[in-house]
Formats: C-alpha cells, structure tokens, sequence
C-alpha cells in the first residue's frame, strides 16, 4: 500500500469517528441543500439547463485547441500576455519571474484551486513575498496554517467559536464572536493587503474564448479588487477552464450559483481581459494569463473519462458524498477533494499512487446526481479501478482473491460446497467465542457490525429439497 | 401460466434465504410460476466493481448462459439487477457476446420493479400491521430509477403504517468490497442511515436490497438496537396467517 493509502485509512478512520466533525459538517450541508433546492426550483427546467450546461462545455473541450488560440488572440490584442505552462513548475516560475522582475513584495491572492493543484502560495513565499488570501474562507484556513477544506466553501469545517478564537490569537486583540464583527476584523486586515500589494492573483472560473476575457465569480468583490488595485494582474487558471462564447455564460452563471450555494447568480461577476486601457482610469498595467496544462492534454486523450475536464468547480459533489461528509476534506490531501478528486487526481498524480480514492466509495451516484454538467462521476471510479487493476499495483494477495473467487463461482456445485463448507467454519470459529475479537477472520466488519444470522439451509438447497419452496 | 425465472444472488442464496422463499411465495400469489435455473451462481458485481474485469467477464457470460431460455428474469436486489442491466454491456464490449448483454438487461427485473411495472400489481394481498421505513437502496434509485414502485408495494399492504426516514435517499455504507477495505467510513455511513432511520420510529426498516440489509442490520444489532429490518420481499410475503413477522 502506498503511503498515501495509508495516510488517507488512517486519517479517514479518526475523522468516521468524529462525531463532533460529523454534525459540524452536517449542519453546514444541511443549509447548503435546503439553499439548493431553492436555487434549483428556479430554474424552468433543471434538467435542461444541465443538459445544456454540459454541451457547452463538452463544445469547449471537443475544440479546446481553438478556443484557446481565439482567447489567447484576443488576449495579445488587448496587450495581455497569455504564458502556457505545460506543468506547474512552469507556471511557478513563470509568475515568481514576474514577481521579481517588478520588485514584488506582496500579493493579494483570490480563490483559486488551481493555486492549490501547483503549491503557488508556498514557492511564492519561498522567495519572500508575502501572499495574502483575499477570500474569507481562504484567509481563515490561511491563519490555521492549513489547505481549503472544500473547494468552494474553505473553511466550512469551522464553527463561530473556532473562527473567533483564531482572529483573537492572530488579528490582535478582537474579543467577539459575532459574525459581522468577525467579518469587519477580516477586512481591516485584507484592505491594508489590497492597498499594499503591487501585484494581484486571481482564478477564473471561465475563460470566454469569443471575448478573450476571464470570468471571475466571488461573493465577496476580493476578485475585483485584486484585479483593480495592484500594478500586475495575473489570472492562473487551467485549459479546460475555456468556453466558446459570451453568450453562454447566461447560462453558467445561474447553473453554477445553484449548484455552488444555492445562489440565483453569484454577488460579483465580473470579466477581464487586458491592462487599463488608454482611456480607462482604473486597471492593471500589466495582465498576464497563465493557461495550466498539468496533465490534462492527458485526460483529454482519454475519450472514456474526457468528460471529467466539463468540471465546473461548483463542489456540489463533495456536499451530496456521505464519503466526503464523514472522512472531511483534508483527508483526501489532494487539491481537490471529494468524488470530482477521487476521479481526477489519478490522472494529474499518478494512478498507482491515488488509485485508493477510487475505491474510498460506496458507488452511490449521489455525485453524478448532483453535478450541474452531469459528468458520470461514480462510474468513472469504476473505470479507475479497472485501470488500477490492470496498471497499477494492487495487492497480491487481493489479485490471488479474485482469481480464487472467480473460480469458485465458476460451477453451482463447486459454488454450493464452498458455501456451505465457509458457513461450517463459521460456525466453528464463532462457537469458540472469537467473534468481534481482535483474531475474528470477519474483523473488518464486526469491529463495527454483528454479524448476519447464518441461515442453515441455502436456498438452492431447500429448492432442491422441496421444489415448492413454500 | 405466465412463468418468471429466478436470480437468486449469490449472498442470500447463502446467508439469507428466506428472502427468495418470500419472494417466490409473492410471484406464485399473483398468478407466476416460477422457476429457478440450478446453475445460476454470481452476477460477477464483487469482482467487477473492485476492478477485476477480467475476472468477473466469465461470470457475466456464464449468467447469459444460464439464463438464455428465460424470457423474464426477476431479482431479489436492485444491485444485482443493475450489474445485468447496466454493467453487462460495458464489461462485455467488444467481446462475442456484447448484443446478448444488451438485450438481457430487458429480460431483467428488481422484484418490486417486476411486480408494478410488469405484473402490474400493487396490491398482492399482504398485511404487516406495523410501522415500517423505507431505505431507498442506491443501484434501485439511481441506476434502474426505482422510487415509488416499492413504495406503491408498500402502502397497499393492510395494516401498514409506512413513514418516510429523513434522508431516506443517502447510501447506508455499504458499497461491497468497501464496506471491509474501509470499514470506518462504511460504519459511519451506516451509523447516520440508523440514526436517520430511528427518527422515523418505525420498527422495521425495509428495503429493495439484502446488501443494504445486512450493513444496517449489522449497525442495529451490533447497537443493541430494537429496531429491525426486513426486506420487502417479506413483507409482501405476510398474509396475517402465519403469525409474526420474523
């Protein structure tokens, strides 16, 4: 087993048995589904939008090469840069060059998972700039010193109580848990970064190929202000991010508002593309775009799971996961947690070793249900474990188990014997009194299950008995 | 007569048998014979779904085998159901049977599924005076799209106090392979579908699917919990002759 498996069996078990996680997260999932069922009620036709939603971005990436030249064009039109890294060391160098070639000592940073996915934060501080998280949720986890916990809501893992007692221990001095007041003192801080700070990072939840602009969504303006204030404006977003026209936005910002929070449309939208222009009064000087490849020309090669670059970001699959909603977000330690990261991080790290993400699932398709551009979540992990099986190393000794089982279902006879002989042994073993304890052969289920109540008959014997079976 | 053929999985051909008896008992009360092909063993869902496709191909061509005179097929287990229907034309494309699994998946139904949409039955003469909850099992509600057949089942039956649990659609844990490789998290799951399902107070949790069964059921009993479950297969099966339900 991988040292990733192990962590993550490790992790997942400390946090199951967290009851205080549990209602923390159910409570915050509780609100979030209620949001959701509203924002979903407004739309005529869900399904629709959905269906249309995903044609839209299965245009996108079907022609992802040119889309992303017609937003690159209209990008250099506007004196924008447009850098492609094919991985993310070289989109870390790329921005840290641009860091030091203007003497930056600041940046203010806007939600991006994709800053995330390459650790842009970390190598930026490694050469001394400071990185200030903008959104809220990410300047709290940014506080605790760890990773967003969910890819829309970073903080959702925290209560009030928890959030108080961090500003108090790091903003100095702010002795309230209410929330507008936690929020002020949030802010006072983050103006003093936005005023400082001479160049801004953003994501972009699209990149409009038609327009050549980034659409940046926030519910909270800190995108905006990162894109206004500082000298350098840089958007860092992936390849699969690109949509083919303005237009269809229309219908993704509505689809990922309701899939997000719930939302009718997300507070601040708002679309960019180039530096200040001659006559603009506000802007950049410069703006740079850094496309990220980073494995996903991969998985665009793959016609089986290509549909997986649709994602949208929207984290309604990792609230609809009862895997999710029980082990947490950190114990996945990926970028991207919950369904949409057990299916994508194989492919951006390395199948052999995330391929037990994959099989951390019951297979209960509350994903697939859930996402907005209807990528066939759970069967895709499916189709991991066979890749797992056929590419990657599974155990031996479960290989051994499969053939074994394989062989033993491979004749009634054979099938009926080993049946009756596996329930004998049981029996036996359970008439000693081992069941439940440490050396039970059944441990894994009755550490937190009773066994069932072994029936004495099969059915094909009392079939074959009494053909009547009454 | 018109004449149905049974799938018994393999698990309650073994572990809980009754539940084919149940089951059978219901088809010959609305007018099927039934019949058991002997040769019948394992879907192939365990092997398929941990990723041993190789393994689990024989299986699938061993069931269209057994079951290539039936004309319909009925099923105890909305999972099992699926892995036909559903999984037999992906772990079969490109192999020589590839049509026949197609077309199996027309032949096979889940018990409940097979009693309102092609029987054409919702009342089948039972009666289970007592409060019952449905568990709503993933395979049967969101592969074959199974919700208000078991229900119609179940509120024809005399008696019956039928009450739905709060998230009566959220999985129970389960999950196969996953419920021993990470038992942690299926216990957990399993734990917040009991807890779900004694808000609802009822006394027996039912179900399409024995999988599910046996992970709640574990929870229950391992709890020390005095609710049960109960499969609907028998619950269909009480006429109010035969005394108590267990």
């Amino acid at each position: 087993m991988t040292t990733a498996a192990q962590d993550f069996l490790r992790n997942a078990a400390v946090k199951s048995a967290d009851l205080i996680h549990r209602k923390t997260i159910r409570n915050s999932i509780d609100h979030y589904d209620s949001a959701v069922v509203r924002g979903r009620a407004r739309f005529q036709n869900w399904e629709a939008a959905r269906e249309k939603c995903q044609a839209i971005k299965r245009d996108g990436i079907e022609h992802l090469d040119r889309y992303l030249e017609e937003f690159e064009s209209k990008v250099n039109a506007r004196g924008g840069q447009v850098f492609w890294a094919e991985n993310g060391e070289q989109a870390r160098q790329y921005i840290a060059a641009l860091a030091a070639k203007h003497n930056v000592r600041t940046i203010s940073k806007s939600k991006s998972m994709v800053a995330e996915e390459i650790h842009l934060t970390a190598a930026l501080e490694g050469k001394g700039i400071e990185v200030f998280e903008t959104d809220l949720g990410e300047f709290i986890v940014q506080l605790r010193k760890e990773p967003p916990y969910h890819i829309v809501t970073p903080a959702m893992h925290l209560t009030r109580g928890q959030i108080a007692e961090l500003f108090k221990e790091k903003l100095g001095g702010i002795e309230t848990d209410d929330p507008s007041m936690l929020v002020a003192a949030a802010r006072a801080a983050l103006r003093r970064a936005f005023f400082s700070a001479e160049m801004g990072i953003t994501g972009a939840n699209f990149l409009v190929a038609d327009q050549g602009l980034a659409a940046i969504s926030t519910n909270e303006g800190n995108a905006d202000l990162g894109v206004t204030l500082p000298r350098i404006h840089l958007v860092l977003a992936g390849i699969e991010k690109v949509i083919p026209r303005m237009q269809d936005l229309a219908i993704l910002w509505p689809v990922l508002a309701a899939s997000g929070t719930g939302q009718p449309i997300t507070c601040y939208n708002t679309l960019v593309g180039g530096p200040r222009g001659a006559n603009e009064t506000a802007g950049p000087e410069e703006f740079h775009v850094v496309l990220l490849d980073n494995g996903r020309s991969e998985l665009l090669a793959d016609p089986e799971q290509r549909e997986v670059l649709h994602c949208i970001r929207c984290g309604a699959c990792l609230n609809a996961c009862p895997v999710y909603r029980n082990v947490g977000g950190h114990t996945y330690n990926t970028a991207y947690p919950g369904p949409i990261g057990s299916v994508l991080t194989p492919h951006l790290r390395g199948l052999n070793q995330f391929q037990h993400l994959s099989y951390a699932s019951s297979l209960c398709g509350a994903c697939t249900e859930a996402c907005p551009v209807k990528i066939d979540l759970h069967h895709h992990l499916l189709e991991n474990r066979r890749n797992a099986v056929s590419d990657a190393d599974r155990p031996l000794g479960e290989r051994i188990a499969f053939k074994l089982w394989g062989w033993s279902m491979g004749g009634a006879s054979r099938f009926a014997f080993l049946g009756g002989v596996g329930k004998f042994l049981l029996r036996a073993l359970y008439g000693l009194g081992i069941e439940g304890t440490a050396i039970d052969p059944l441990r894994p289920w009755t550490k937190y299950r009773a066994v069932p109540k072994l029936a004495a008959e099969s059915f094909r014997a009392r079939w074959s008995k009494n053909h009547a079976v009454e | 007569m018109p004449k149905v053929a049974l799938f018994i999985p393999c698990f309650v051909d073994q572990l809980t048998p009754q539940i084919g008896v149940d089951m059978t008992a219901v088809l010959r009360r609305v007018g099927y014979e039934v019949t058991f092909p002997k040769d019948q063993t394992c879907c192939g869902q365990p092997g398929f779904n941990s990723g041993y496709w190789d393994d689990a191909r024989p299986l699938a061509e061993r069931f269209l085998r057994v079951f290539r005179d039936a004309e319909t097929i009925v099923c105890p287990s909305g999972s099992c159901t699926t892995m036909v229907r559903i999984f037999y034309p992906q772990l079969l494309a490109g192999a020589a049977h590839e049509t026949e699994a197609r077309e199996i998946g027309k032949r096979v139904f889940e018990f409940s599924e097979f009693l309102v949409k092609v029987a054409k039955v919702t009342d089948v003469g039972a009666s289970f005076p007592h409060r019952v909850t449905y568990h709503d099992a993933c395979h049967a509600l969101r592969e074959l799209h199974l919700k208000q057949e078991p229900r119609q089942l179940l509120q024809a039956v005399r008696g019956i106090e039928l009450v739905e649990m709060p998230f009566s659609e959220e999985c129970c844990g389960f999950g196969g392979t996953f419920s021993t490789k990470f038992s942690a998290i299926s216990a957990a799951m399993g734990e917040t579908k009991a807890g779900n399902a004694a808000q609802s107070c009822a006394e027996f949790i039912t179900s399409t699917d024995p999988s599910c069964l046996l992970q709640i059921d574990g929870i229950l009993r391992h709890k020390k919990s005095p609710v049960s479950t109960i499969h609907i297969g028998s619950i269909l099966a009480q006429t109010g002759d035969a005394g108590g339900a267990r």
